[in-house]
C-alpha cells in the first residue's frame, strides 16, 4: 500500500534531478543558517518555502506537455495583462512597482512570465514549424521585447535579464540566423560607444560604478567591495561553517539574499566554490540532456530554455557576488532566501521532468 | 510523399538542434571557467590581500562631510557661514530610558523646556538608532562636566559639528534661504538625483533659497577614512584617508548695505521688493517683507515657534517677489503703452478728451477713471504720467487681447522669469484660449478693457514686474536676473563667473522709447503721480505708480481707505528705473494693503536708488528735504 503511494509520488519524478535539487537545498539552509547570524526562525521558514516549491514541481511534473502546450497562449495573454495592470495600478515596495494586489492577497506577475515567456515561444515556434521565415522570428522577438520592457520600466531589472534570456534561449535553439546573431553582436558593439558619447554625465558615472565599485565606495559601490573581501579571505578551504567574519560581522548587506553566495565563498573557499559549480553544473548537463531526447519542437525548446535560464540564474549571481558582473537582482538557485524565486526554479525543473517522464506515453498516442 | 519530406526536415532539424545545443554547453563552460578563474584570483592569487582586508575589518568606512560653502554679499560681506560647536547628543536605541537620561542629564547641564521640545521633534524625525542633539552650543566648562561623567550615560555622547550661521540675522533670508534636517522627503529626492550617497554623513540640507536652489554647488563632496575599529567598535588608527572637497562658494549681486536699507525702509508693511541691473540682469536686492531668523531652523526649530511663523497672519515664511501674486495694476500701463506704440497706434500728435470714464458700444456699463471727470485732453505721454485710466481702456479694446497678451509677454509677464530660486511662480498673462481652458467660458470684450490698466486677472510676481521694468529700461533687451555673479572653488582659490545671459530682444522704435520714458520721467516730476517721490532726486527717475484692489467696489461706490480694514486696503505697487537716460537700476515694490503707490511704495524705491546711485544712505537730511517739499495736488491718493 505505502509502497503503492511512493510509487504514484515517484512516477514522474526524475532521480538524478531530485537527488541534486535536495542536495543543494540542504546546503542552502545551511548556509542560511550561518548568513542569519543563527536564526532558527529564518531557516524553518525557508524549509516551508522550499516544501511549498517542492509541491509545485512535483504537480508540474505530473502534468502532460501537451496540457502546458494548450495553456502556453493563454498563460503569455493573462501575464501581460498582469503586468500591464501592474504599470496601472501596481503597488510600490521598495521603489519598484512590482506588486499587483487582487484583494485576496499580493501577486508578483513578473514571476510568472520566467515560465510564460519561453513557454508562448516555444509554442509559438513549434506551430510555425514548417513554414518558418525571419518574420517569425521578428514576431517573436517582439512578444519578447514587451513583458521585458515592462518589467524594465518597473524597475526590476534582475527578473527583466531573466526573462530577457529565457526569450533568447527560445529563439536561438530555434535556429534564428548565425547571421543575425553575429550582426546583432557587431551593431552592439558598434552602438556602444555612440550611446556612451550620447548619455548624461551621472548616467555614465553610474556605468563606471557598476565596473570599478572603488569609485563610490560608500555607495553602489559597498557591496561589490564588502563581497570580494569576504570571497577573498574565504582562501583555498574557507573560514569554516559560522566562521565568516565578514558575514558574521554585519559587513555584508542582503548576505541572506542576493549576496549569500558571499557567505557561502568566505567560509567554504574555493574548494566549496568548485565543489558548488559542479553541483550546478550537474543539474545543467542533466537539463540539455533531457532536452536533446524531447520528442517535439515544443518540448525540446522549453526544456532547453529552462536549463540555460537556470544556467544563467548561476551565473549572474556568482558573476555579480564575485564582482566579474554588474550588480543585478538576481538570486542564487536553493541558496538565496526567498520562496518567490524558488518557486520559479522548482517550476521549471517540473517541466522538465514531466518533458522527460511523458516521453513514452506520447510516442504510444 | 509528404512524410518522406517531414522526415528528412525532421532529421536536419535535429541536426541543427544538436549543433545549437553543444554551442550552449560550449558557452556554458566558458562561462563556468570565467567564473572559476575569478574564484582562483581572489581566493588564492589574491589570498594574502583580502585576508589582511577582512581581518582589519575590523576596517570601516567614516564619511567625512565637506563642509559647507560660504555666501557672500557683492562686497565679500559673510552671508551665511559654518562654526564647530559641541553638541551633547543622545541615540535613542542605546540609551535606554530616553526621559530619564535626559533628566539626569539636566543635573550636570541645563536643559531648557525649548530643548526638550526640539528633542521630541527632532526624535520622531529620525530613525532610533540616529543620535539626535538634545543641547548644541556647549561651551567648554558644561562639555567638561559632562566628559567627566560619561560613564553614566551610554547612548549619549559629546560631538563637534559643524553649524551653519546667519551672522546678519532676518536680512534677506527669502533670498539665502536657511539648512535644516534632512527629511524623509529630502532622502527621497536625494535617492532620486542619486546624491544621497554623497550624502552619508551630513545632517543638513538647504532649504529654500541660494541653499537649496545651489545645494549641489554649496554642499561638496563626502571623503571618506577607512578607520581600523577595535572590538568594542572604537577608530584605533586611520587607514588611508580620501579627503572631502569642500561646498564651493557663493558670492551674490545683492549688497547686504543696500538690501538692509530697502528691508528697513518697508517699517512694518508687508510687501516685496527686486532691484535688477537691467544691463547684466544682477539683482541688487530681494526683500521679502516681514523676515524671519534663518537661525532658528539649523538646529531644528521647536513646534511652538514654528507654529507661531506659519499660523502667521503675516504669512512671513512665504517668498513673496516669487510666490506672491499680484494684479499690476497700472504699472502695467507703460507695457500696454509700448505695445500701443509699436503696434503703430497713439502717435502723437494722438489725443483724447478724456470724460472720466468709458463705455463699450452698445453696453451702459461705464469703466471709471480713477480721477472723477477725468484729465481733459490726453496724449500717449501724458496718459503714463497721470495714469489716465480712461486712454488704456481704448487702447487695450482696440489692439484685441491676443496681440496685447503675445506683445508684453516679452518683457516676462505670464512666465517664470528662471532667476536662481527654488518655487517661483509664473503668474498669469489672460488670453482667451487660457480662459476657456480654466473657466469654460467665453472671453468678453469688458475683459480686454480691464486688462489695459492691469486689472482683471492678470496676476505679477514682485520679480516678473522687476524683470518686465529693467528690459523696458534696457529697450527691450531681456537679461536673464540672477542672484548669484560668481561661484567660488576650492576654498575660493578659483573664480568662476555666471555667464551672463540675453534671454530676448525686442525690435522697440527709439521713438516709442522716448514716449514711454518720457511719460514715467514725468511721472515723478510736480504734476506725475509720483512728484514726491522725484522731489529733490540729481538725477532723472523713470517710474510708474499702481493700485491694485484687494477688496472690489461697487460701481458707482466710492473707495474710502479709512474706513476699511487695514488688510482689506488696497496694495501700492511702484516700478521705476534711474537714471532714465542710463538705467543702472530697475525696480519694483510691492506694499501690501499700502495705499496709493507713489506715497507707500515708492519712497523706498527711492531710497534704494539714492543708495546705489549715489551712495547716500537713508538719513535726517533726505527726510528734511522732502518734508519742505509741499505735496503735489495731483500726488492723488488714487492713481
Amino acid at each position: 500500500m505505502i509502497s503503492k503511494i511512493l510509487d504514484r509520488l515517484k512516477t514522474h519524478i526524475d532521480p538524478f534531478l531530485m537527488g541534486c535539487i535536495s542536495f543543494s537545498c540542504i546546503v542552502g539552509l545551511f548556509v542560511l543558517y550561518s548568513a542569519s547570524g543563527g536564526s532558527f526562525e529564518r531557516v524553518l521558514s525557508q524549509l516551508l518555502n522550499i516544501l511549498a516549491a517542492l509541491t509545485i514541481m512535483w504537480l508540474a511534473a505530473n502534468t502532460s506537455p501537451h496540457y502546458l502546450e494548450r495553456i502556453a497562449l493563454p498563460l503569455f495573454v493573462l501575464g501581460l495583462l498582469l503586468l500591464l495592470g501592474v504599470a496601472l495600478f501596481g503597488e510600490i515596495s521598495h521603489g519598484a512597482r512590482r506588486w499587483l494586489n487582487l484583494g485576496v492577497g499580493r501577486i508578483q506577475p513578473s514571476e510568472l512570465m520566467k515560465i510564460a515567456v519561453p513557454m508562448m515561444l516555444a509554442w509559438y515556434f513549434a506551430k510555425r514549424e514548417q513554414s518558418l521565415r525571419w518574420v517569425d522570428y521578428a514576431f517573436a522577438a517582439l512578444l519578447l521585447v514587451v513583458p521585458v520592457g515592462l518589467i524594465m520600466k518597473q524597475p526590476d531589472l534582475g527578473t527583466a535579464l531573466i526573462i530577457a534570456a529565457a526569450g533568447f534561449y527560445v529563439l536561438f535553439l530555434a535556429g534564428l540566423s548565425w547571421k543575425i546573431l553575429i550582426g546583432g553582436a557587431v551593431s552592439a558593439a558598434v552602438m556602444a560607444p555612440i550611446f556612451w558619447s550620447l548619455m548624461h554625465d551621472y548616467q555614465r558615472k553610474r556605468i563606471e560604478i557598476l565596473f570599478d565599485p572603488y569609485q563610490d565606495p560608500l555607495g553602489a559601490g559597498y557591496h561589490t567591495i564588502q563581497a570580494s573581501i569576504a570571497l577573498g579571505s574565504g582562501g583555498f578551504a574557507g573560514k569554516g561553517w559560522m566562521e565568516g567574519t565578514q558575514s558574521q560581522l554585519d559587513f555584508l548587506p542582503e548576505r541572506t539574499t542576493d549576496f549569500i553566495f558571499a557567505v557561502f565563498g568566505e567560509e567554504f573557499g574555493f574548494l566549496g566554490n568548485a565543489l558548488l559549480l559542479i553541483l550546478f553544473m550537474l543539474l545543467i548537463a542533466r537539463g540539455l540532456v533531457i532536452s536533446s531526447q524531447a520528442q517535439n519542437t515544443f518540448t525540446r525548446l522549453l526544456a532547453g530554455s529552462i536549463t540555460l535560464t537556470f544556467f544563467t540564474y548561476v551565473f549572474v549571481n556568482m558573476g555579480m557576488v564575485s564582482g566579474v558582473l554588474p550588480v543585478v537582482g538576481v538570486p542564487l538557485p536553493f541558496v538565496s532566501y526567498g520562496g518567490t524565486s524558488l518557486v520559479t526554479i522548482l517550476l521549471g525543473f517540473g517541466i522538465l521532468m514531466s518533458i522527460h517522464t511523458h516521453k513514452t506515453l506520447m510516442s504510444t498516442s | 510523399m509528404r512524410l518522406r519530406f517531414e522526415v528528412k526536415n525532421h532529421s536536419l532539424e535535429q541536426y541543427q538542434y544538436s549543433l545549437r545545443l553543444s554551442v550552449s554547453t560550449g558557452f556554458i563552460l566558458l562561462c563556468f571557467v570565467v567564473l572559476l578563474g575569478r574564484f582562483f584570483y581572489l581566493q588564492l592569487w589574491k589570498y594574502d590581500y583580502f585576508q589582511t582586508l577582512a581581518e582589519n575589518n575590523r576596517v570601516s568606512l567614516v564619511p567625512i562631510v565637506p563642509n559647507r560653502g560660504l555666501i557672500l554679499d557683492r562686497n565679500g560681506v559673510t552671508l551665511a557661514h559654518n562654526f564647530f560647536v559641541y553638541t551633547l547628543e543622545i541615540t535613542p536605541s542605546k540609551a535606554g530610558n530616553v526621559e530619564e537620561t535626559i533628566n539626569n542629564i539636566s543635573q550636570f547641564i541645563e536643559v531648557s523646556a525649548e530643548d526638550r521640545k526640539r528633542f521630541k521633534k527632532l526624535r520622531q524625525e529620525s530613525h532610533s538608532f540616529e543620535s539626535v542633539p538634545i543641547r548644541t552650543h556647549l561651551n567648554e566648562v558644561e562639555a567638561a562636566k559632562f566628559a567627566a561623567n560619561r560613564y553614566q550615560f551610554p547612548g549619549v555622547e559629546i560631538r563637534s559639528r559643524l553649524f551653519r550661521h546667519y551672522p546678519l540675522g532676518n536680512l534677506g533670508v527669502h533670498m539665502i534661504g536657511y539648512i535644516g534636517r534632512i527629511n524623509e522627503a529630502d532622502v527621497k529626492a536625494l535617492e532620486k538625483s542619486e546624491d544621497i550617497s554623497n550624502y552619508k554623513g551630513s545632517d543638513h540640507i538647504g532649504k529654500g533659497g541660494i541653499e537649496q536652489y545651489y545645494e549641489r554647488e554649496l554642499h561638496g563632496i563626502t571623503g571618506f577614512q577607512q578607520v581600523e575599529i577595535d572590538a568594542d567598535g572604537q577608530a584605533v588608527r586611520v587607514l588611508s584617508s580620501t579627503p572631502p572637497v569642500p561646498g564651493d562658494n557663493l558670492v551674490l549681486s545683492i549688497d547686504s548695505k543696500m538690501q538692509d536699507i530697502a528691508e528697513k525702509a518697508f517699517e512694518n508693511h508687508r510687501g516685496a521688493m527686486v532691484a535688477i541691473n537691467p544691463k547684466n540682469g544682477e539683482i541688487l536686492s530681494y526683500v521679502s517683507m516681514p523676515t524671519f531668523d534663518p537661525n532658528l531652523f539649523v538646529d531644528g526649530i521647536d513646534a511652538d515657534t514654528w507654529k507661531a511663523l506659519n499660523g502667521s497672519l503675516d504669512k512671513p515664511l512665504i517668498n513673496r517677489p516669487i510666490r506672491g501674486i499680484y494684479p499690476p495694476g497700472s504699472t502695467f500701463k507703460p507695457f500696454v503703452a509700448m505695445a500701443g506704440l509699436q503696434d503703430g497706434r497713439r502717435h502723437p500728435p494722438f489725443s483724447i478728451g478724456d470724460p472720466g470714464f468709458y463705455t463699450l458700444a452698445g453696453s451702459a456699463h461705464q469703466y471709471r477713471d480713477w480721477k472723477p471727470g477725468g484729465h481733459g485732453q490726453v496724449d500717449m505721454q501724458r496718459a503714463i504720467t497721470v495714469s489716465c485710466d480712461t486712454f488704456f481702456y481704448g487702447l487695450a479694446l482696440e489692439m484685441g487681447i491676443d496681440k496685447l497678451t503675445s506683445f508684453v509677454s516679452h518683457f516676462g509677464f505670464g512666465k517664470k522669469t528662471g532667476v536662481d530660486l527654488v518655487g517661483e511662480i509664473g503668474g498669469l498673462l489672460p488670453t482667451p484660449e487660457w480662459k476657456w481652458r480654466r473657466w469654460k467660458q467665453r472671453w468678453y470684450p469688458g475683459e480686454t478693457v480691464i486688462v489695459g490698466i492691469g486689472q482683471g486677472y492678470t496676476l505679477v510676481t514682485p520679480m516678473q514686474l522687476a524683470q518686465a521694468t529693467a528690459v523696458l529700461a534696457n529697450n527691450g533687451v531681456a537679461m536673464q536676473p540672477h542672484l548669484v555673479s560668481s561661484i567660488q572653488k576650492h576654498n575660493g582659490t578659483e573664480n568662476h563667473l555666471m555667464p551672463i545671459t540675453k534671454l530676448d530682444e525686442m525690435p522697440l522704435d527709439q521713438r516709442s522709447i522716448d514716449i514711454v520714458r518720457a511719460g514715467m520721467v514725468d511721472v515723478t516730476k510736480p504734476g506725475g503721480t509720483a512728484a514726491s517721490v522725484g522731489a529733490g532726486a540729481s538725477y532723472n527717475i523713470a517710474a510708474k505708480t499702481g493700485t491694485a484692489q484687494v477688496v472690489g467696489i461697487k460701481q458707482g461706490a466710492k473707495y474710502n481707505a479709512g474706513s476699511i480694514d487695514e488688510r482689506h486696503r488696497d496694495h501700492a505697487l511702484f516700478i521705476a528705473y534711474a537714471p532714465a537716460e542710463d538705467p543702472k537700476i530697475a525696480v519694483a515694490v510691492i506694499v501690501e494693503n499700502g495705499g496709493h503707490g507713489g506715497s507707500a511704495a515708492g519712497p523706498i524705491a527711492r531710497k534704494v536708488m539714492d543708495y546705489y546711485l549715489l551712495g547716500k544712505e537713508p538719513g535726517a537730511a533726505t527726510d528734511a528735504s522732502k518734508k519742505t517739499e509741499p505735496p503735489t495736488p495731483e500726488d492723488a491718493p488714487h492713481d
